[in-house]
């Protein structure tokens, strides 16, 4: 197997972008990456879109982006594992290069989520779920979530306040990022005075509804070191990991924490051959904020049932024991979500690179990414590292 | 979108309440499977969910998705049964500040929801909770 490189990334704007199409968002995103890579072609790409067809009624997405990005021949494949679509097509286009076939991938997230109706972006998202045995019985993407938060709250404790202590601090960055959806503050008092939306989850709880693309271009470790492109430090895959587990939340073992996350972590530490001791910054997925504190438990930071403590305590914080989420997360950054994967390894490349801006975590040299599907049925983790 | 044929194949499980009972490892699953998550093994037997169950966690949904926009608000928990197996199940007749973690619930069958251009009227279970 051959060791693997991120020599380009693209990350666009976040948000409701009405002035651009599902085509526009992938096209851009990939060009940026294209250009900081510093590469004339891709020999092949990956595309990770959870729902293009309930969210704009298109299927067969990625000969289109490689159509619109000037690329007839090449392979180009969608990824799905719904909310993990991004960094499942990442492991794809990581295989395609660690295994010889192909030298430069280009794997590209997009979702273009504002052309239709909330509830019907809150309909098209629990397709995600079990349809025939959760989806039938009305359950929603915040409700699978807060029957985990009143059940981590139940069992350890877990307070509202420190649930609000994740959205306040992921808020903060994205008001420091540039690309972020949400550029506002906001306090405990904004958090419980938003509107209910599945018990105990809040709006403010919830990552929004966003449009929004990210890609990076993928090549041998040392092909990349013969790039004449020398404006970045080179950072490496030095390890990735998915795990699955059961469509329905119901059939897990464990409703506080998902064991696809610390099933997932496992193999990528075992392949980076890094602890989580050696990890200096993470983005997590926090589509909800008690997904971020079961997070944090999962993948060894906290100990079970600590991970809110930890947030109020400050220690996931910029500067804290372990930055969790400086680019603002899904929370603050918003949640495009095929994109979302893919953005989040982006940042972590931009941490490793010296390149976050108000954001950079100090002396970052490895990093992880931890991007999670469903309910937890899909959890696919990222280990980077500047070489 | 729930056409007769869909809903009419799933008669077992939601309208008798079949599971499925691993003759090796004795686990039961709801809705039945034709291997066992737990074993591997293919000798299922089928067995009907017991009656009444507990409440393992629950949420109110208050923003719901298409289709259940008129029923909300709406419970939704996860029943856990005697014999183990586990289902997501809304909770209703019941009011929200009677719903408990712990709390337990009887198993009634109830329409789920009208699918909207057809007509089809879709049933399955729902809970309430048990007041002692």
């Amino acid at each position: 197997m051959r060791d693997v490189a991120i020599v380009g990334i693209g990350v666009g704007k976040f948000g409701s972008l009405w002035e651009k199409s599902f085509r526009d968002l992938a096209v851009e995103a990939s060009l940026d990456a294209i250009k900081d890579a510093g590469v004339d072609h891709i020999d092949s790409m990956y595309v990770g879109n959870f729902s293009a067809g309930t969210f704009i009624e298109q299927e067969h997405i990625a000969p289109l982006i490689a159509d619109y990005l000037g690329y007839r021949l090449i392979p180009s494949t969608r990824v799905e594992n719904a909310c993990a679509s991004g960094a499942s097509a990442f492991r794809m286009g990581f295989i395609e290069v660690a295994s010889g076939i192909s030298d430069v991938v280009l794997v590209a997230g997009v979702e273009k989520m504002t052309d239709i109706k909330t509830p019907e972006a809150v309909y098209s998202l629990s397709l995600a779920a079990d349809r025939e045995y959760e989806g039938y019985q009305g359950i929603t993407f915040p409700g699978l979530f807060a029957l985990v938060a009143k059940r981590h709250m139940f069992e350890f404790g877990t307070t509202r306040k420190q649930l609000s202590a994740v959205a306040i601090k992921n808020h903060k960055n994205a008001y420091r990022n540039p690309k972020a959806q949400f550029h506002r503050l906001i306090n405990e008092e904004d958090i419980e005075n938003s509107p209910m939306i599945a018990d105990p989850l809040r709006l403010y709880d919830c990552s929004p509804i966003t449009d929004g693309a990210a890609a990076v271009v993928l090549m041998p470790l040392d092909e990349a070191k013969k790039l004449s492109n020398k404006r970045h430090p080179l950072v490496k895959v030095s390890g990735i990991g998915q795990a699955n587990d059961t469509i329905a939340l119901a059939q897990r073992d464990s409703l506080v924490g998902f064991a696809a996350t610390t099933e997932a972590a496992k193999k990528a530490y075992k392949m980076s051959g890094k602890k989580i001791e050696d990890i200096d910054v993470a983005e997590v997925h926090d589509c909800f904020t008690i997904a971020e504190i079961c997070a944090i438990e999962d993948l060894g930071f906290f100990p079970k049932g600590k991970g809110g403590e930890a947030v109020e305590a400050g220690l996931t914080e910029i500067g804290g024991k372990i930055p969790i989420n400086p680019s603002g997360g899904l929370k603050g950054k918003g949640h495009p979500v095929g994109a979302t994967g893919v953005a989040q390894i982006a940042n972590i490349v931009e941490q490793l690179r010296g390149e976050a801006g108000e954001n950079q975590v100090k002396n970052a040299k490895v990093g992880l990414a931890q991007n999670l599907g469903g309910s937890g049925a899909t959890v696919v983790v990222t280990i980077l590292e500047v070489v | 979108m729930f056409t007769i044929p869909r809903i009419w194949r799933e008669k077992p499980q939601r309208y008798r309440l079949e599971a499925s009972k691993c003759s090796k490892c004795g686990y039961v699953m709801y809705p039945p499977r034709k291997v066992c998550p737990k074993c591997g093994s293919e000798e299922l037997t089928r067995v009907t969910l017991p009656e009444t169950g507990k409440i393992l966690t629950y949420t109110i949904i208050r923003t719901a998705p298409l289709g259940f926009m008129e029923l909300s608000p709406y419970a939704v928990a996860i029943v856990e049964f005697p014999n183990g197996a586990r289902a997501m199940m809304q909770i209703v007749d019941t009011d929200f500040d009677k719903i408990e973690i712990g709390k337990e619930v009887k198993i009634v069958f109830r329409k789920l929801f009208t699918e909207g251009e057809s007509g089809v009227i879709m049933y399955g279970p729902k809970a309430i909770v048990v007041e002692d």
